[in-house]
């Protein structure tokens, strides 16, 4: 035994898997511990935010609302307003603002605001122009005000004493601003997804559930298959008939379309995560029942099984010390395989809509549903779902190279 | 003369059957492995069943230990009926009937240790009760006497022997288990000669020892003649011929029987291969 450990960890296929799978467990266990927030809350609001840092322009503190504004006007003001928008500012001002054309200066950017700012008003008789150009007039003033403001920027930041938020810092409006003072700062690695969730920890605590349906997935099914498979195996007869039946009708029917049926059946309310994962698993089974009664009725004519026999040992006995042992192994891989496949159920199902309904907790399949069902892969927000299939396809890829590597190692016939 | 040794026998009967078949499949795959035998067999005796390869020896072995069932026919154990329907029953008759198999490689459960094979066999005798220390004792008496040290075996692994020693283990195990019939299906087969020398005579030895009653099944005539009081030839799944060892290998009357004698290869004379 020792030594087939010590045989598992040299298989580079499985190092290779094992490594890939111990990532994703400290992503999804190191992370939480870091970022504490709630995975589920909306942080943004407005959806598909790229990845970057974000700084939140309202800081809702119980005393009074600070606005932190940080461009800095003199550096920003040329980028903010286009020569069309100054094209235009220009024209108003002359013909409704009643500014002298010599007075006005286009290439100047900040004059022509402290004009506009003077001048502008939203209900001025604007003869002659159309609707739309009014409202363009009003959104563009929108847009300036408060451009010009020079007043100096507040920190706040919370007293550790009292929980109070008070003022901590006061910077002038011309200075540079170091990011780690300003107490509203997010950064999302990720994103956000159309909720304004931060994507990446969506990601850790979804990739955590769907470990989870994979887990009581596959434990469900293998346990089912392995006692079905095992009983029909060795006991035979009228019991292997019987069971072979049951498993064959499961076999015919397209064992997703049985998930889509029963999953439909239980109902939006009631699918919650465990019950999902153990659909999931009572409708994968008949493939693990199958190969483990092939391998049991190959060992239960062995000489050690008929001297265990002889010693008088009862038949559950037989089948838990002289069989169950010999096909540990096996068994071991037919979990792997059932626990990715089962995520990958979970993924199908929540696509269609028929996944966990819950607003608790995230799994990956309902990331790839709300990316799709809000057009994410239309907006061009890749970060709501490719981050997704990334990590269903390293918990499948992971899962598989162990797998490999187990049965290179418990299977002579396939060592290097 | 076999009928006058029956008559005169009845009481010391062990285990004798009527019509006895096996078969295999139904329909156009049917296989008669064994095909309706009858015979005796008397307490105390070494009794042999000779066949070449699938002539159904282990099949009827397997039957004969209740580990397949019986198509057809009536195996009578002690002179009574066998009974093997419950779990129970047929612990009763393992107590009586034990058996040594061919491979030795193949016959232990490589994830139990060797104390645990032969702890198996006290408690079947009824030893649960018995104290570790009285456990031991036995354990080490029976490893003794097929030249064994049970100290050195204690936490082994049966892979961990070699071939001779697992063989000589299986010896051990019978000698804990003292039935009244034991079934040696080519328990040599798989050995070197010289193990194969020691592990006859501990057979023998051990049949003095519990008085028990040797079925030996084998391919090898000549081992036959050499250790068997009397002989079964088998050929297709029926006997041939059976009878005292001298009679029938000294003098053959069946086909069989002649051409399995010529077969056996003599050191100092020439083999004719022809007939082979």
């Amino acid at each position: 035994m020792k030594n087939q450990i010590r045989q598992i960890f040299h298989s580079s296929k499985f190092l290779g898997g094992f490594c890939v799978m111990i990532f994703l467990l400290l992503l999804m266990i190191v992370y939480p511990l870091f970022v504490t927030d709630d995975p589920l809350e909306m942080i943004g609001q407005g959806n598909f935010f790229k990845p970057g840092t974000y700084i939140s322009v309202t800081d809702t503190v119980d005393t009074d609302t600070y606005t932190l504004k940080l461009d800095n006007v003199g550096a920003r003001l040329e980028s903010k307003i286009s020569v069309e928008d100054r094209a235009d500012m220009a024209d108003w001002l002359e013909k409704f603002g009643g500014v002298g054309i010599s007075q006005i200066d286009v290439t100047d950017a900040e004059g022509l605001i402290r004009l506009w700012e003077q001048y502008y008003s939203k209900d001025a008789a604007q003869d002659g122009l159309l609707i739309s150009k009014k409202k363009y007039y009003a959104r563009l003033d929108k847009k300036i005000d408060g451009i010009l403001e020079d007043t100096d920027l507040k920190i706040a930041a919370e007293d550790p004493e009292t929980g109070d938020i008070s003022i901590a810092e006061t910077i002038p409006a011309n200075a540079y601003v170091n990011t780690k003072d300003i107490a509203t700062k997010r950064t999302f690695i990720l994103g956000t997804d159309n909720f304004g969730r931060d994507v990446l920890t969506e990601l850790a605590s979804a990739t955590k559930t769907s470990l989870m349906i994979g887990l009581v997935a596959g434990a469900v099914a293998t346990l089912i298959g392995l006692i079905l498979g095992l009983l029909a195996g060795y006991v035979g007869g009228f019991v292997d008939d019987t069971i072979m039946f049951v498993t064959n009708l499961f076999t015919v029917i397209p064992s997703f379309v049985l998930l889509i049926l029963i999953s439909y059946s239980v109902g939006e309310s009631a699918r919650g995560v465990t019950l999902v994962a153990t659909i999931i698993g009572l409708t994968s089974w008949p493939w693990t029942t199958r190969s483990v009664r092939s391998q049991v009725i190959s060992l239960r004519n062995r000489d050690h099984v008929n001297l265990s026999k002889l010693s008088g040992h009862s038949l559950f006995r037989i089948i838990l010390t002289d069989i169950l042992p010999y096909l540990a192994s096996y068994v071991v891989m037919a979990l792997i395989v059932q626990i990715s496949s089962g995520i990958l159920s979970e993924a199908q199902l929540s696509m269609i809509g028929l996944g966990p309904a819950t607003t608790k907790v995230s799994t990956l399949g309902l990331m790839m549903s709300w990316a799709m069902t809000y057009s994410a892969h239309l907006n061009g927000a890749w970060w709501a779902f490719l981050p997704v299939i990334f990590s269903i396809a390293l918990i499948s890829f992971s899962l598989n190279l162990m797998n490999i590597g187990l049965d290179q190692v418990f299977n002579p016939q396939l060592r290097d | 003369m076999n009928e006058s040794k029956q008559a005169e026998n009845k009481e010391s009967l062990c285990l004798s059957g009527t019509n006895v078949t096996k078969i295999f499949g139904f329909g156009d795959n049917k296989t008669v492995a064994v095909d309706h035998v009858n015979f005796n067999f008397y307490k105390g005796e070494i009794i042999s069943i000779v066949g070449e390869s699938g002539s159904g020896k282990t099949t009827l072995s397997k039957m004969l230990l209740g580990l397949i069932s019986v198509s057809e026919g009536d195996v009578y154990f002690q002179g009574q009926l066998r009974d093997i329907k419950s779990h129970k029953k047929k612990k009763e008759y393992w107590q009586g009937i034990q058996a040594i198999f061919q491979d030795p490689f193949s016959f232990y459960n490589v994830f139990r240790k060797i104390d645990s094979v032969l702890l198996d066999c006290i408690n079947m005798r009824g030893g649960h009760s018995l104290s570790y220390a009285k456990k031991v004792e036995m354990m080490t008496e029976a490893c003794s006497f097929v030249n064994l040290k049970f100290e050195e075996l204690t936490n082994k692994y049966p892979f961990e022997l070699s071939g001779g020693q697992m063989q000589r283990l299986m010896i051990a195990r019978i000698f804990l288990l003292k039935p009244k019939i034991l079934l040696a299906d080519e328990p040599t087969s798989m050995i070197d000669a010289c193990s194969r020398a020691t592990i006859l005579d501990m057979l023998l030895k051990l049949r003095d020892e519990i008085n028990m009653t040797i079925i030996f099944i084998t391919h090898d005539i000549g081992l036959a003649y050499f250790i068997s009081d009397s002989v079964y030839i088998m050929e297709h799944g029926k006997f041939v011929e059976y009878g005292p060892a001298d009679e029938v290998i000294l003098h053959p009357k069946a086909e069989y029987t002649k051409r399995l004698i010529s077969d056996v290869p003599k050191i100092h004379e020439e083999w004719d291969l022809s007939t082979v």
